[in-house]
């Protein structure tokens, strides 16, 4: 990874949004192009300019009406992250079979050696 | 004689192979020679195995020339399987350029179930790229055309599975359901879909989308193949740490109950918020004669109000997307799928890769959860939406409380036409306003026929929901419902749909 600062471990993840990207939802426009763009580089999506003008447009119109969340009172409310209580699920601790190197590879878009050939992970200053 | 046998519903076809009337390698030809006829029309499908359906078939045959009873009830009986689920013989793409030509290397515990009952599996069909969307039109592979009208959509996501059942190339398909990507196809096709209880069917080798919403099931043209098929893919699997490990419920010995025609002694409650302004008139109207058809088969009939199912929407494209961004994480060009050679390190390939992967409607609802899941706004979106899905699972446990099953309509329209709403995310979200509450709150939900509505002549859906592993009384209403419907329209609604023209072959 590069040293540059904002730059996330994985995408999906949660990481700060760039300061100077974020915009105020309460302030009409409830998500900028930069900020788009921002949210589009953590997600290693490498979007054109045109996808942007229409994304951005298009995401400002769904969190207008996805923020209609917050006309809930639901301080006391627990969350639900799941549709039916969870709880660990344990197999016993026995050897079953697995995927072959071969298959876990089948995929693969290229593999040397039994492992996956991928490009370099590390910059040039790194 | 081939195309008397696509007519038949599975139950009849499987009764005529068990009892050699007809060979399943019969069956078999005879879909695959409807799919080569229709589907330039339609564009159900992305693959069509012929070759191993008609070996699988042969086996079936084989196995009853022999004197084996049947591994199933249903086996010899040919099904269209939504692309999302792995098969180790037949690419899997999701409807995803990403994937385009991907074989799994194993099976979907669904697949598994499928093959060891006896199932003759056709192909794999059309859905909207990862099961986001609700008309197909988002698949990398074209939009699958409505048999009742092919300019207009078959639903989505599943509405390649839905299109396949009306268009006569199947008599089961199996759907996932996320937030009513089988239930709304099966409303706008005139065909019959289930969502299961969160849990109640494996989700081991279903290619997620939301983990915690989605649920594969059933889909037919009649509410006892669904049923029997129910049984087929359901159960506990160890290998998907979320399933239930209760028995199946006698979802069979329901609908056969159910098409007695008694629902006397059943409380039915009409969901005060699923309905009205934004629901077209046609849709409120078939909704109002059901609701009258269901008090004729001596069910009362209720208001009850579920308050909170209005951010059920909003709750729903928080946690949906959120989910979303993490699990497409996995789409690295690394492992399997496309590879990108664009950019000198592993994460310019990535992301050249995911750009060029990944349709729009991903694309938007990666960037809205990554949105919604960033600190600072995780409070205020992601952690409200699920404070919002606890009211929702309360709203359903105290209606539940008054009443045996909720009804709504299943989709607020008929099916709209090709590309009216491809441009507009927030409009196609709409389409899943009815169906949504169910998959949040883990409960089951079904779609059966309901009728024709006035203005467009096209198909609209009865939704009706129980509380979760509640199945067996929600299929002896939809049962019990079909019945009376079919009695007093002389005939199922599927009859009514217009003959597609038959491509020379």
């Amino acid at each position: 990874m590069s040293a540059e600062p904002g730059t996330p471990s994985a995408p999906g993840s949660s990481t700060v949004p760039d300061p100077s990207a974020v915009s105020d939802p309460s302030a009409g426009e409830a998500i900028s192009r930069d900020e788009v763009a921002h949210l589009a580089r953590l997600a290693r999506l490498a979007v054109t300019d045109e996808e942007l003008d229409v994304f951005a447009g298009q995401l400002d119109v769904i969190l207008g009406s996805v923020a209609r969340v917050g006309e809930v009172a639901a301080e006391d409310i627990p969350p639900t992250s799941h549709a039916v209580p969870l709880q660990n699920v344990f197999r016993q601790d026995v050897r079953r079979p697995g995927l072959s190197q071969e298959q876990a590879l089948s995929g693969a878009p290229a593999a040397e050696e039994g492992r996956f050939r991928v490009p370099r992970i590390l910059g040039e200053e790194a | 004689m081939s195309s008397d046998l696509t007519r038949l519903d599975a139950a009849t076809l499987a009764e005529k192979i068990h009892s050699r009337e007809v060979s399943a390698v019969e069956a078999a030809q005879a879909h695959l020679d409807r799919i080569a006829a229709v589907e330039g029309d339609v564009h159900a499908f992305l693959h069509v195995a012929g070759e191993s359906a008609l070996e699988s078939a042969a086996l079936v045959d084989a196995s009853i020339a022999a004197g084996t009873a049947p591994a199933s009830p249903l086996a010899g009986v040919p099904l269209a399987l939504k692309d999302v689920f792995a098969t180790i013989d037949m690419p899997t793409t999701c409807g995803s350029r990403i994937l385009e030509g991907w074989r799994p290397p194993y099976d979907a515990t669904l697949t598994s179930r499928l093959r060891a009952a006896g199932i003759t599996i056709l192909g794999k069909t059309n859905m909207d790229e990862f099961a986001m969307g609700s008309s197909t039109e988002y698949s990398a592979y074209g939009p699958t055309h409505n048999p009742w009208a092919l300019d207009r959509i078959a639903g989505g996501s599943g509405g390649g599975s839905a299109a396949a059942l009306a268009a006569f190339e199947a008599p089961l398909a199996i759907g996932t359901d996320t937030g009513g990507s089988i239930r709304q196809p099966a409303a706008v096709t005139g065909t019959v879909g289930v969502k299961p209880t969160y849990g109640g069917v494996s989700r081991y080798g279903l290619v997620a989308c939301a983990s915690s919403l989605d649920q594969g099931g059933p889909c037919a043209r009649t509410v006892l193949d669904a049923a029997l098929l129910h049984e087929v893919i359901a159960g506990h699997d160890p290998l998907d740490s979320t399933s239930i490990d209760a028995p199946v419920p006698a979802v069979v010995e329901a609908a056969r109950l159910g098409a007695t025609g008694d629902l006397s002694g059943l409380r039915v409650g009409v969901v005060r918020e699923l309905g009205g302004e934004g629901y077209q008139p046609g849709v409120r109207a078939s909704f109002d004669a059901a609701l009258r058809r269901l008090e004729k088969l001596g069910a009362e009939v209720v208001e009850v109000s579920c308050p909170h199912f209005e951010y059920g929407l909003a709750a729903y494209y928080l946690i949906l997307p959120s989910e979303v961004s993490s699990n497409l994480a996995r789409f690295d060009a690394m492992r399997y799928g496309l590879r990108v050679e664009k950019g000198a390190s592993a994460e310019e390939v990535m992301a050249a890769t995911r750009e060029a992967g990944f349709g729009p409607e991903v694309k938007r609802r990666i960037i809205l959860g990554t949105y919604a899941l960033s600190s600072g706004y995780y409070d205020a979106y992601y952690g409200q939406a699920q404070k919002v899905r606890t009211l929702i699972s309360r709203d359903f446990a105290a209606a539940f409380a008054q009443v045996d099953v909720l009804v709504s309509p299943t989709a607020p329209t008929t099916a709209f036409p090709i590309g009216e709403k491809i441009d507009d995310p927030l409009a196609m979200y709409l389409n899943d306003l009815a169906t949504i509450p169910t998959n949040l709150a883990g409960v089951a939900g079904m779609s059966v026929p309901s009728g024709l509505a006035e203005e467009d002549g096209l198909p609209v859906g009865l939704q009706i929901m129980a509380p979760a592993l509640g199945e067996a009384v929600m299929y002896r209403v939809g049962a019990a419902f079909e019945a009376a419907r079919n009695a007093d329209e002389s005939g199922p609604l599927i009859a009514r749909i217009p003959e597609l023209e038959v491509a020379a072959r």
